[in-house]
């Protein structure tokens, strides 16, 4: 372990460690643009020099190894005029527009010249100009800012796993873009915004919005997908403006998918504010009580065994759990939280977890894909597994559709008669699979959302079991969920009680006219036409295909305004915090529930949010830990059956438009026109979601 | 300039294709590297290219040279506009690269400028409308010995000066270039005045250990 000391400091670190994490180590500041601990080394800013004793002039510290017995000045003469010499230089070409820049107040550039930088400049000439150049809806750039630092060339090509940024010409003519002008197909791209240390690349939709001090800024998790990526949103007044993500080594590092950033602004469109009802085939604003008294006539003549609820993919765990018991109290079983019809299995809770975890992947040696496009169903669980392919040594296969996954994928087949096959003796794969020292599978909803999901979950648990992925130290079977609410949804049973009915029974019920009257909790993706002549509930935040079906509307919150816990495809409980208030009478949707309940004459015994999480705790342990994991315990699960040898289909159609609120996003209507286009090949065409 | 940052303004060919015996030459230098690291190849196949192609890549020519790699464009692109030897657009059939770096410029490569810019009527980076000339001002192009020098194509024409110059063009716009090197009588990058060192024959040398005065080496 090589010692070294630095401003008089000495530290011990690891072999491999550079200069610059040395310093940090040693809480020494040291200015970088180029330098990021989670890219690739550059060493092209040169910001980062510091003095060397014995060294005949100063170090890049960022590209430099720290070795024994170095004695590493970062303050003196010698470094402060070499870092002072540097900023000149990078400041020749860059523009002094910050007034007009939307970087202004979160600009690296801007901090470190007021830090490090000369008082003057003493460049007479003419700057540079660089023409601007388009990479879609979402990055908006100004290249006369750029400094060259090149982390988003190597985020492109590194992390996103797409090759279409580079540095074109040299010296003066130096410049970054695509060369052929096209937008950025990443799910990614987003985050070259962040790692941009100038304003050479800022938000589109965010441009002369709104400056960093305006903002009021919320600690909370992304409920678009299910990974539930940790994110801060950024809200000034009721309106939230942004959203950005924050590190959590466990779940999204610190990058967050295009979806999570920036389908913010479909909270501002399409919102429901008021209540409503159905009067003479018209949705009509109405009261509250007035909504109320409709439900209660709805629903109240109705025998239990009549009624059902559905529970969508945006609803917190809190929401689930109030009207399971509300439900209950009126005599149903027929719940249920898998509105797409996948054959999960509530009883055994490692039947539905991403049991490896998502940091688990960078263990693992070979993984097997089994009807998923993690892709776009969860790009950051993507981009963890390409982090481990790009360390080597790392097998990938799939069952499904061929998909561009941004690493190479041996394709074993397209439907479930492939699992019996690798289970059985003579398959090159199988046996990949049982040499394997840590392997994983993953379970997309593209096998279990169809008649024989049941089956495909038994034979998958039988293949992980044969292979040796389920063992005490190690557990490779994973499912990825594709909804924010479904984990929660199973941990509180929200599914059909003893004699309910699921989601295909309670959509056949009502078209047989069984079931009389159906509560929809933000349940926007089942077929509405099958609703038959029910009576429809639909409580949610947005106008979608619900509300567009109900009798009674009623106005709840989106996650960005609510406290809520969500419990993401590990099963790691996370909570989202308001960053905002509903707007105008929506309130929170447990406290929508609550207050119905009492119009029921069921009234559900709790009155604060409180309450409610310490009565979800004491039935539900695992909800006791936030942000933490309880492994779950093997048991037989599935339902043994012949498979149906039909390919499987990926769940997502179209990445940017998932759920009501990318939906009501007029970023993501530009990202779908831009993008989707691009990739929609004829083996995949827009019927298939 | 030769760098361009986005589609370049000309009319690009829809799609390029290795001769036969470009590929084959092609096969040799990727045969150079091991597998897996054909892209360092990707100089070698450029320049192949460009050859095959009038002296120009168009973008056509940089993806396919990508994907005969498998590497992603963007790196080709980034490869071709960086040297200024790929000409990313069309250049004349005699490309005129002249030399105005120091050593050039002392000793009258303005005269040089002037003669083509005036003889031919074009602008540096310009191209005679008949596509027969084409002009790039260089940085040194290493004959600093026999300046000012400028590059036809592949051949050097060297201690120039305008009457030189003016015959030279006139020789290329005929399609009778003449041999290359300098334009004054000299051997090659020899003195002008005759040879001043190598004076005596080397098999008469003194004995050792009796070097002459003032011999560096002595010490």
């Amino acid at each position: 372990m090589p010692k070294l000391t630095i401003d008089g400091i000495e530290v011990e670190v690891p072999p491999g460690t550079t200069v610059l994490q040395a310093c940090q180590r040693a809480g020494v500041e040291v200015p970088h643009f180029c330098y990021h601990e989670r890219l690739q080394i550059a060493g092209n800013c040169r910001m980062c020099l510091v003095e060397q004793e014995k060294a005949p002039k100063p170090i890049a510290s960022c590209a430099m190894p720290a070795a024994d017995n170095m004695v590493i000045h970062t303050d003196s003469e010698k470094a402060k005029k070499a870092r002072k010499g540097v900023m000149e230089f990078l400041l020749i070409n860059h523009p002094l527009d910050c007034p007009i820049c939307d970087q202004g107040g979160e600009c690296d550039l801007q901090d470190q010249a007021m830090a490090y930088g000369f008082d003057r400049g003493r460049f007479e000439e003419n700057k540079r100009a660089v023409k601007d150049k388009d990479f879609g809806p979402l990055v908006k750039t100004s290249m006369n800012r750029c400094i060259h630092c090149t982390r988003c060339v190597r985020f492109a090509t590194e992390i996103a796993g797409v090759e279409e940024l580079g540095a074109t010409g040299r010296g003066e003519s130096m410049e970054i873009g695509t060369y052929v002008q096209k937008a950025l197909t990443s799910e990614l791209s987003g985050n070259i915004i962040d790692l941009c240390p100038v304003g050479a690349l800022t938000s589109k939709p965010y441009a002369f919005v709104a400056r960093p001090w305006e903002l009021r800024k919320t600690e909370s998790v992304d409920a678009l997908d299910a990974v539930g990526s940790s994110i801060r949103v950024d809200a000034r007044g009721a309106a939230v403006l942004r959203i950005l993500p924050r590190l959590n080594e466990d779940v999204n590092e610190e990058w967050i998918s295009d979806k999570t950033r920036f389908a913010v602004d479909g909270l501002g469109h399409r919102r429901l504010d008021r209540p409503y009802v159905r009067v003479g085939g018209k949705l009509a604003p109405a009261s509250w009580g007035d909504a109320f008294n409709a439900i209660a006539e709805g629903f109240g003549k109705l025998p239990g065994g009549k009624i059902a609820a559905l529970a969508g993919d945006l609803v917190d765990v809190e929401a689930m759990l109030a009207l399971k018991e509300l439900m209950l109290s009126l005599g149903s079983a027929n719940i249920d939280c898998r509105q797409d019809g996948a054959k999960l299995d509530p009883a055994s809770r490692a039947s539905y977890l991403f049991n490896t975890t998502i940091a688990g992947i960078e263990e693992a040696d070979v993984c097997l894909l089994i009807g998923t496009d993690p892709r776009w169903e969860a790009p950051l669980v993507n981009a963890r597994l390409r982090k481990r392919y790009l360390r080597g040594g790392f097998k990938i296969a799939a069952i499904g559709p061929t998909l561009d996954l941004t690493f190479p994928v041996v394709q074993l087949g397209l439907g479930p008669e492939v699992l019996d096959d690798l289970a059985g003796a003579n398959h090159s794969w199988g046996d990949v699979l049982k040499g394997a020292k840590k392997p994983m599978l993953i379970l997309g909803m593209g096998a279990l959302a169809r008649a024989d999901g049941a089956q495909i979950l038994a034979a998958a648990r039988r293949l992980a079991e044969s292979t040796g992925m389920v063992r005490d130290d190690w557990n490779g079977f994973n499912v990825l969920h594709t909804a924010a609410a479904r984990v929660g949804g199973l941990d509180i049973g929200f599914v059909p009680g003893p004699g309910g009915r699921d989601r295909d029974a309670i959509l056949a019920g009502c078209e047989s006219g069984e079931i009389g009257a159906v509560y929809l909790l933000g349940a926007d993706e089942i077929d509405m036409s099958r609703l038959g002549r029910a009576f429809v509930v639909y409580q949610g935040h947005h106008g979608d295909a619900g509300a567009k079906r109900a009798d009674v509307v009623l106005p709840g919150a989106a996650y960005t305004e609510k406290d809520g816990l969500y419990v993401n495809t590990e099963g790691r409980v996370q909570a989202a915090r308001r960053a905002g208030f509903p707007p105008g009478e929506a309130r929170e949707d447990w406290a929508i529930l609550r207050a119905l309940s009492d119009v029921l004459g069921h009234k559900l015994p709790y009155d604060s949010l409180r309450e409610l999480r310490q009565r979800l705790m004491s039935a539900y342990p695992s909800f006791a830990e936030i942000d933490g994991i309880v492994a779950a315990s093997w048991g037989a699960f599935g339902v043994e059956g012949a498979m149906e040898p039909v390919p499987f289909i990926y769940p997502i159609a179209d990445f940017y438009l998932t759920d009501p609120i990318s939906r009501a996003s007029p970023t993501m209507a530009q990202c779908s026109a831009v993008y989707w286009a691009a990739r929609n090949t004829p083996a995949k065409t827009g019927t298939n979601g | 300039m030769s760098a361009e940052h986005n589609d370049t303004p000309v009319a690009q060919p829809e799609s390029f294709a290795f001769t036969a015996e470009n590929l084959e030459k092609a096969r040799y230098h990727i045969a150079k590297y091991p597998p897996g690291r054909q892209a360092s190849a990707v100089l070698p196949l450029l320049d192949l290219a460009q050859r095959q192609h009038d002296n120009w890549l168009p973008r056509a020519a940089m993806d396919t040279v990508a994907d005969i790699l498998e590497m992603p464009r963007i790196r080709v692109y980034e490869v071709a506009t960086f040297y200024s030897m790929f000409n990313l657009r069309p250049v004349g059939k005699y490309f005129l690269q002249l030399c105005t770096t120091t050593p050039c410029w002392l000793r009258g490569s303005d005269a040089v400028v002037e003669t083509c810019k005036h003889k031919l009527g074009i602008d540096i980076g310009e191209i005679t409308p008949d596509g027969k000339f084409s002009m790039m001002e260089v940085e040194c192009l290493g004959a600093c010995v026999n300046a000012p020098v400028i590059q036809v194509n592949d051949d050097f024409y060297e201690d120039l000066d305008a009457a030189s110059t003016e015959a030279l063009l006139d020789a290329l716009a005929n399609d009778r270039p003449p041999p290359m090197g300098p334009a004054v009588k000299r051997q090659n990058a020899a003195p002008i005045s005759g040879r001043t060192t190598l004076l005596s024959d080397p098999t008469q040398r003194q004995p050792a250990g009796t070097a002459p005065a003032g011999d560096p080496n002595a010490a």
